[in-house]
């Protein structure tokens, strides 16, 4: 593979997903619906609810709004790794992925590509969504929006690479729905994401621990920080790891040796 | 006892491939491919080759191992027992280069319905690393012989099954391919789309000098001069030319003689 196919393939790759993205106008809708009505409706009811107290990277009292917005960003992640995990075992059911893996260029390059195109569909929705969440007044730092870009890079990164390793253990899209319910609910709600984990502390040790071992509470942390410009060495560090964990399991699952589909009449 | 004189018969029957053919180095070559799914063994010790200019038909019932072949050969599955070598180099250690060599259509639609004819094949341009302008050179070439062109802005997703099937082959053939690599290609198409895509893929292997192996069930696609592999259970039940294949089997037309050289495949 020369540098300039490297260039060309991944440049297609990305345009076809963007393409994608914006012709299939209500997968941009709901990926924007389902954090604003978290936002608008479920927050609204948890401010009178719920006290927060001044934890970092806060340095003054925040409302329910403020601090739910990077889970949510974080939410939007998820869901479009799952989306486009889903969209890879359609791809593979309908033959698409066979022609990208069949192209003339290492398969990890391949997947890299994939990976790539399915964090920069995330970040435009993220930006779409923090743009609303400013206009009915929930703010951040103005450099917090440009200090969040490389966060949102890794955390978009690690979430779609999750997303790629569980395409690759699902055999048929009827098995999606399952490992969806499996996975999107308890790694949003073990989280950072609704409450701060001093908080989970007090009801229940167990839960506060699963939550502490779950990298998607650092991939909330380290958005909630970089929104404020501030560094959390741990979440970037956890984010990072989880990130190269998922991305082997992704090149494993996707190995030849293990085939890619489940077998077809012919 | 018996499976070794099967297995006899099938290399005396690769073997009685003309001389002159056999002189001229395959484009494709598999050698004693197995390939099983757990137990069940759905390609068993498979030999034969494709040549430059010529169509070679993967001839048998559903089940009978032919996609599973196809996935082996593009690298789909990982070989588990034999050798697969295309234009003399072994595909494990396959490049860039070699994989140039093969389009492929697919049993299953392959292209994006959502995006227009053009927009898909330029994607493809650029998964082969194709220059723009080497890119929209190769298109419109394309567009002209499989008569798209004016088609070219349509959206995948209003087009009909024969004209989704030409923008499958339009695109294998962007690569410029030695190899053309056909599983089931006129599945779901009308009679007469398919009689025009027959001919026109037959011409193809003529004109453009391009190794085609095409895996099909149905025997009228097979003309006079086509070689013939007839897989059965995943084993060849018989290989040569049309005629050859009747007079292994006694019968006076083609399709009797598949009917008898077959046996009703287990569902994969």
């Amino acid at each position: 593979m020369t540098p300039s196919h490297a260039v060309r393939a991944m440049h297609g790759v990305l345009l076809r997903e963007i393409l994608r993205f914006v012709h299939q106008r209500e997968r941009f809708l709901a990926a924007l619906v389902r954090p604003l009505v978290w936002l608008f409706v479920f927050a609204a009811g948890f401010r009178a609810a719920l006290g927060l107290s001044i934890i970092p990277p806060y340095e003054t009292y925040v409302t329910y709004e403020v601090y739910i917005v990077p889970g949510l960003v974080a939410m939007i992640q998820l869901f479009n790794g799952m989306q486009s995990s889903l969209s890879m075992v359609y791809d593979r059911e309908m033959g698409s992925m066979r022609v990208l893996l069949t192209a003339p260029l290492p398969r990890w390059y391949i997947l890299l590509c994939k990976l790539l195109s399915s964090t920069l569909v995330s970040l435009l929705q993220v930006y779409c969504f923090l743009a609303i969440a400013l206009l009915v007044g929930v703010q951040f730092p103005v450099a917090g929006y440009l200090a969040v870009a490389p966060a949102l890079v890794l955390t978009g990164l690690m979430l779609g690479a999750v997303g790629l390793f569980l395409s690759s253990l699902i055999r048929q899209l009827e098995n999606f729905a399952g490992i969806m319910n499996f996975v999107i609910f308890p790694v949003f709600f073990l989280s950072s994401a609704l409450y701060p984990l001093w908080k989970m502390q007090e009801s229940s040790e167990l839960l506060y621990r699963l939550c502490s071992l779950n990298p998607f509470t650092y991939a909330v942390e380290l958005i909630r920080f970089s929104l404020y410009c501030k560094w959390n060495f741990e979440a970037l560090g956890v984010v990072m790891v989880s990130l190269g964990a998922f991305w082997a399991l992704s090149l494993l699952g996707y190995d030849p040796k293990r085939g890619l589909t489940h077998r077809q009449t012919g | 006892m018996t499976g070794s004189v099967e297995k006899d018969a099938r290399r005396i029957q690769f073997e009685t491939s003309p001389s002159t053919e056999r002189d001229v180095k395959p484009i494709l070559s598999v050698r004693n491919v197995s390939h099983a799914y757990g137990r069940d063994k759905a390609v068993d010790d498979v030999s034969f080759d494709v040549r430059s200019g010529r169509t070679t038909m993967l001839l048998g019932r559903n089940g009978a191992g032919k996609t599973t072949l196809f996935s082996l050969i593009v690298r789909l599955l990982a070989l588990q027992h034999g050798t697969i070598q295309i234009a003399g180099q072994p595909i494990e250690t396959a490049g860039a280069r070699q994989a140039h060599m093969v389009g492929i259509v697919f049993q299953q639609p392959a292209i994006d319905l959502d995006l227009s004819v053009r927009q898909n094949l330029t994607y493809y341009g650029r998964l082969l690393g194709l220059a723009k302008d080497d890119r929209e050179e190769r298109m419109k070439e394309e567009l002209i012989r499989l008569e798209l062109s004016e088609r070219a802005e349509d959206r995948v997703r209003v087009l009909n099954g024969g004209h989704r099937r030409r923008v499958e082959i339009a695109r294998a053939l962007m690569a410029r391919p030695r190899l053309l690599l056909l599983d089931e290609p006129t599945v779901g198409l009308d009679p007469a789309t398919r009689r025009s895509l027959v001919s026109f893929l037959h011409t193809l292997a003529q004109d453009d000098g391009l190794g085609i192996l095409w895996a099909t069930h149905l025997v009228d696609e097979i003309l006079p001069d086509d070689t013939v592999v007839i897989l059965s259970r995943g084993h060849i039940a018989a290989f040569g030319t049309p005629q050859d294949i009747m007079a292994q089997a006694t019968c006076r037309d083609f399709g009797s003689a598949f009917e008898a050289l077959t046996q009703p495949d287990r569902a994969e």
